[in-house]
């Protein structure tokens, strides 16, 4: 039973940080407020589902809604270069989840509970699955494709980008809102994985952990962000009794790596 | 008109006028040299009339049509391709994916570009370029490990991949072996063919041989402009740039 609920929220957290692999590792957009679109897809969810919407068009809903709030946050912010942008990616953390908190029907601080399991555990386990699965295979497709070229093209010149024909601020856009959206989906699978929410939960120290399974998993493969998900997933678990010091313990690891193999755990050195 | 022309263009950066009411054309089939000391504007030029900056006075015009309020993609789209002073190579990607960059901006337009990069007619195309600029060799390198000169070389080859109508090169012959250099010249000579060439370069000798028409600037302005062996001439020339470094 514990490693049905371990390997369901190991596939989350690896849908997530390929979505965010998307943001940071092709396009070179370092974003420290994923978390918040996760949760908005989970916040989503969980308020349509108590006001009687089905679970499938409830989670759709909640990736439409992460998404465009991607969409519209990313064509501010990302005229931002490098540290504004971080910069401004954790503002907009801090934001949503003072809505999650303040806004009266989603429950303050004490979140919202009672979410379902539509399918029950198992059933959560196989949505994870295909979460997962289809995630990876939009990352690969894109990463095969015009867009994904373009992406990286932007991501190691802007200039240079321009120059041979690409439009770097709607790209930037574009792989913006597509790793939202995913982040949203991801968001009401945890949900109803999870069953209880509180804001808490989609806070900046989710956003940090996101971008140390991208970084030191390899930012822009494929390999990369997975590793990266089971090893800080799986440490989370492992090491949930010293909850607090979690954080510490990725910065250590992310520094470490950083330090002796900056293109990540299974990253190519280029 | 085919070709480029910019009409009275100026630009001021706070007190500075980089670049005051410079006019000039050029025609397919034609290799204008600009020439001019260090600061004398023709990078600031350059970048008013690809898009990276927007001139406070003037128009530029592409096979006659009004671009000066286009965006920098779109230009290059339109066949207006250029190389930078300070090389910018993709340094991650293959020295064949970089060309594959501008090959693929005609899809790129599309709501979502999903479909895979890596068509069997770009390919043959990238090997053709690439083999122009000699670096078939070099092909599956990463960019980033290529000696500066072939980063030059791979430049002029992602420019040449646009189809350009007018091609811009910025010191493309800087820092580059005699050889290397004759090489680049060559592929300028074949690619005026189909476009009009702006071509900045600081060895004036092996330049002026390859313009068809020079035009020299200093401190923002034009201060001549007509046939290469008439300017080399122009005691203004002379004074202004060429004194020192004629021999060059």
């Amino acid at each position: 039973m514990y490693v049905l609920t371990l390997v369901t929220l190991l596939l989350i957290y690896a849908a997530l940080a390929l979505s965010l692999n998307l943001i940071t590792g092709l396009a070179g957009q370092v974003t420290l407020g994923h978390a918040a679109f996760f949760g908005i897809g989970a916040y989503t969810l969980a308020f349509l589902v108590a006001h009687g919407l089905g679970f499938w068009p409830a989670l759709l809903a909640g990736g439409v809604a992460a998404g465009v709030t991607g969409l519209l946050l990313g064509a501010i912010s990302l005229r931002l270069r490098d540290d504004f942008l971080a910069i401004a990616t954790i503002a907009i953390n801090f934001v949503v989840v003072a809505l999650f908190l303040y806004l009266p029907f989603f429950g303050g601080a004490f979140g919202m509970s009672g979410i379902e399991a539509p399918f029950g555990d198992t059933g959560t386990l196989i949505v994870a699955v295909v979460l997962f699965g289809l995630t990876a295979v939009l990352h690969e497709v894109i990463r095969a494709s015009d867009l994904g070229l373009a992406l990286i093209a932007l991501r190691e010149s802007e200039d240079a980008a321009g120059a041979l024909g690409v439009d770097v601020k709607r790209f930037k856009v574009t792989a913006f809102s597509l790793g939202t959206a995913v982040a949203g989906v991801a968001g009401g699978v945890y949900a109803v994985y999870v069953g209880v929410i509180h804001p808490h939960d989609f806070g900046f120290p989710l956003s940090v952990t996101l971008l140390a399974m991208v970084a030191i998993g390899g930012m822009g493969t494929f390999r990369g962000p997975i590793a990266g998900a089971i090893v800080l997933g799986g440490f989370a678990q492992a090491f949930s009794f010293i909850h607090n010091y979690q954080l510490v313990l990725y910065g250590l690891l992310l520094a470490l790596v950083m330090r002796y193999r900056s293109q990540g755990l299974l990253g190519r050195r280029e | 008109m085919s070709g480029l022309a910019v009409q009275g263009v100026s630009k001021a950066f706070g007190g500075l006028q980089a670049v005051a009411d410079v006019s000039l054309a050029v025609e397919h089939g034609q290799v204008l040299g600009l020439f001019g000391p260090n600061g004398a504007g023709k990078t600031t030029l350059f970048n008013l009339v690809a898009g990276l900056l927007r001139p406070d006075e003037g128009h530029v015009l592409l096979e006659g049509e009004d671009i000066t309020r286009l965006p920098v993609h779109r230009r290059a789209q339109r066949g207006l391709a250029r190389t930078f002073q300070v090389v910018k190579p993709l340094t991650a990607l293959s020295v064949t994916d970089n060309v594959m960059v501008p090959l693929a901006h005609e899809r790129l337009n599309g709501w979502l570009p999903l479909r895979g990069y890596r068509t069997a007619a770009r390919e043959q195309r990238a090997r053709v370029l690439l083999e122009r600029v000699g670096l078939r060799d070099q092909a599956d390198a990463p960019a980033g490990s290529l000696p500066l000169g072939m980063k030059k070389r791979l430049e002029v080859a992602r420019a040449l991949a646009l189809d350009p109508r007018v091609l811009l090169l910025d010191e493309p012959l800087a820092g580059l072996s005699l050889q290397d250099a004759r090489l680049v010249l060559d592929v300028v000579a074949t690619a005026r063919e189909q476009a009009g060439v702006i071509l900045i370069e600081h060895n004036v000798r092996l330049a002026m041989a390859a313009c068809d028409k020079a035009v020299v600037m200093e401190a923002g302005g034009v201060i001549a402009s007509g046939e290469p062996d008439a300017i080399k001439r122009d005691p203004k020339v002379i004074e202004a740039y060429l004194g020192e470094g004629s021999d060059a």
